[in-house]
């Protein structure tokens, strides 16, 4: 078979080394590191997601905010409502986003273009106002989750005993394992999809509804599909960034700023519609964030300025650019012709 | 059930949405670009309001008269050099563009003005209000319904009565044959643009005089104005005037309820009226 031969595993390899390596941080970096990383994790987790709806399936929504904060909520109310694990809170709060993205959809798809766009900010916006006013978790001003709750968590004791760490260190291993978990499992998830026929289907109409349309795709289902798996996705990152920041707050946990501004300055930057675009992007927005940090606000008007010039000049962003101009393929989409077609 | 103190004020209020509206609703039905940086397009001008009157000593009404050309310079600027650039069939380019410039905006103001909150000074016209009949108005929310009411009308008659209204219809139903009658699209857009930010220009000095603000509330009043531009219909500048007073009456009837929903009630009015009238109420132009 041609596929044996396919270099595609030759990438394939390259991940599983830059994964294990990643996965060994823990074991020899500082807590520091591992706190850092783990943000820049989530971020990646939020950019994948953002990535395959905006990029793929055409649906630029600056509302993913609303599914952070669902999922942070969510995992909130089962720790402190119902004394659950905060890791069963977090799977909750994926669901749960799943679950609500059901309405918000019904609602944003009757809108098209530049009017989803409003429509998934108001969602968001409704999202935060509506969950400011649970009393039960501390209404506009917040709450904290009780002390000793990630002590307790699952893995924090058996990640303790093995590396002989205290337990807030343990709770940040597992979490960022968690969170690494994450990454490969949605980049996974993504292109086994993107490849799957109803993958090639969603990119179809990207690049021509009605001609995608007239060979049967229904770019409604699809791109409800996409919708409720990235709600999901993000809900779970929600969860998770919120055990480690520990306390809550509607404005911090549905901040457009924080989980949807940079989330499309890191895909754009990256590469928005290919899968590694994301990595190299998160990899540029922390370079900045490190070399502007003590600057302040320049540091924000640094990747603005960034975000706009890779509109005007590259809009393939870095990684698009660099593959267009090298043939490079890093987790290719693309399947093989079939042989007689290329033959002369 | 409602005072008819609260739907007054509600009335009085949508004329200040209508107003930070107005121009976004003229760049979006002209060339359907969502300009994501309008809010703090605004914040900005009342900014330079602030520093016109600071510098020259002037009654922030004068200073708004300078700024008007200023902001239409502004305008010109940004349409021609940048956002003429992204526009395009894919709505995404400008999204982001502007989303950029947003940030760009706010957290420049944010470095040159520190995020302490400002008030353009009017004088003792703030406080002042007027009887009629059973309530007393504030003459600055009056003025702001007037001149919100002023502006649309003068839009429209620009829209309907000239001939760079005209250009300006039919760039905004079909570009490629505007074109072939001569009609160059990127210097109507860059006019748009900037009698769009002269528009904001005015909502800025209405929003400073009324209240307070700081480099980070251009966002939050960028949403109420798309509200009321969708709201309204694509292309329509009454119908922006009509969202603008449905979106304020909600607020105001929600905080009557309870102060705390205010916000929230508006977001609500937002989404039952598109769950039944998908493209808002008076849309002129199809998108």
């Amino acid at each position: 078979m041609m596929k044996t031969t396919c270099p595609a595993y030759r990438p394939l390899a390259l991940a599983i080394l830059a994964a294990a390596a990643l996965a060994a941080v823990p074991l020899i970096g500082p807590r520091a590191v591992v706190q850092d990383l783990f943000g820049i994790l989530c971020l990646l987790v939020l950019a994948l997601n953002w990535n395959m709806l905006a990029g793929f399936a055409g649906l630029v929504s600056v509302g993913q905010q609303a599914f952070v904060g669902i999922g942070a909520y969510t995992m909130f109310a089962a720790v402190i409502l119902f004394g659950l694990d905060p890791l069963a809170g977090v799977l909750l709060g994926g669901l749960v986003a799943m679950a609500l993205a059901v309405p918000v959809a019904c609602f944003v798809f009757r809108l098209n273009g530049a009017y989803f766009a409003i429509g998934t900010w108001v969602a968001a916006e409704i999202a935060r106002l509506g969950l400011g006013q649970w009393k039960a978790l501390g209404g506009g001003t917040g709450t904290s989750l009780p002390k000793g709750t990630t002590r307790d968590m699952l893995g924090v004791g058996p990640v303790k005993e093995w590396l002989g760490v205290s337990s807030a260190a343990a709770s940040d291993i597992v979490l960022y394992w968690l969170a690494l978990g994450l990454v490969l499992a949605t980049l996974g998830v993504s292109w086994a999809f993107l490849r799957s026929r109803t993958g090639l289907g969603l990119q179809a109409i990207r690049d021509n509804a009605m001609a995608a349309r007239s060979v049967g795709i229904d770019p409604v289902r699809l791109k409800a599909l996409v919708f409720l798996l990235a709600a999901f996705g993000t809900g779970l990152c929600g969860g998770l960034l919120f055990i480690q920041i520990t306390r809550i707050t509607p404005d911090a946990a549905f901040s457009l700023l924080d989980w949807t501004a940079f989330v499309l300055f890191v895909v754009v930057i990256g590469g928005i519609g290919t899968l590694p675009g994301p990595i190299v992007g998160v990899v540029v927005f922390y370079a900045l964030e490190r070399l502007l940090s003590d600057y302040g606000s320049a540091y924000l008007i640094v990747l603005g300025l960034f975000g706009i010039a890779v509109m005007l000049f590259a809009r393939r962003g870095l990684w698009g650019s660099l593959s267009g101009r090298t043939g490079l393929e890093l987790l290719p989409l693309g399947h093989r012709a079939p042989a007689a077609a290329i033959r002369p | 059930m409602f005072s008819l103190d609260t739907i007054l004020q509600g009335l009085l209020l949508g004329g200040l949405y209508a107003l930070f509206a107005a121009g976004l609703s003229l760049v979006f039905g002209i060339m359907r670009l969502v300009n994501l940086a309008h809010g703090d397009l605004i914040v900005l001008g009342a900014y330079l309001i602030l520093g016109l009157g600071t510098v020259t000593g002037l009654n922030p009404f004068a200073a708004a008269l300078i700024a008007m050309p200023l902001m239409f310079a502004l305008g010109w600027l940004l349409q021609t050099r940048l956002l003429n650039r992204v526009l395009g069939e894919d709505i995404l380019p400008p999204l982001l563009v502007t989303f950029g410039l947003s940030v760009v905006i706010q957290n420049g103001l944010l470095a040159a003005f520190t995020a302490d909150s400002r008030k353009l000074a009017a004088g003792p016209v703030e406080s002042a209000s007027v009887a009629v009949g059973p309530v007393h108005m504030g003459v600055m929310p009056v003025m702001t319904l007037a001149t919100a009411v002023a502006v649309i009308l003068a839009l429209n008659l620009l829209f309907y009565r000239t001939a760079l209204g005209r250009a300006f219809r039919a760039t905004s139903d079909d570009a490629v044959t505007a074109q072939l009658m001569g009609i160059r699209p990127q210097r109507i857009f860059a006019m748009a643009t900037g009698i769009a930010l002269v528009v904001a220009a005015i909502a800025a000095l209405y929003l400073g005089t009324r209240a307070n603000f700081d480099p980070s509330i251009g966002p939050a009043r960028l949403l109420y104005a798309f509200e009321a531009v969708i709201i309204g219909g694509l292309g329509s500048l009454w119908g922006t005037l009509a969202g603008g007073v449905v979106i304020g009456l909600a607020q105001t009837m929600g905080a009557a309820v309870n102060p705390e929903w205010q916000i929230l009630a508006g977001h609500v009015a937002f989404v039952l009226i598109l769950m039944v009238r998908p493209r808002g109420l008076f849309p002129r132009a199809i998108d």
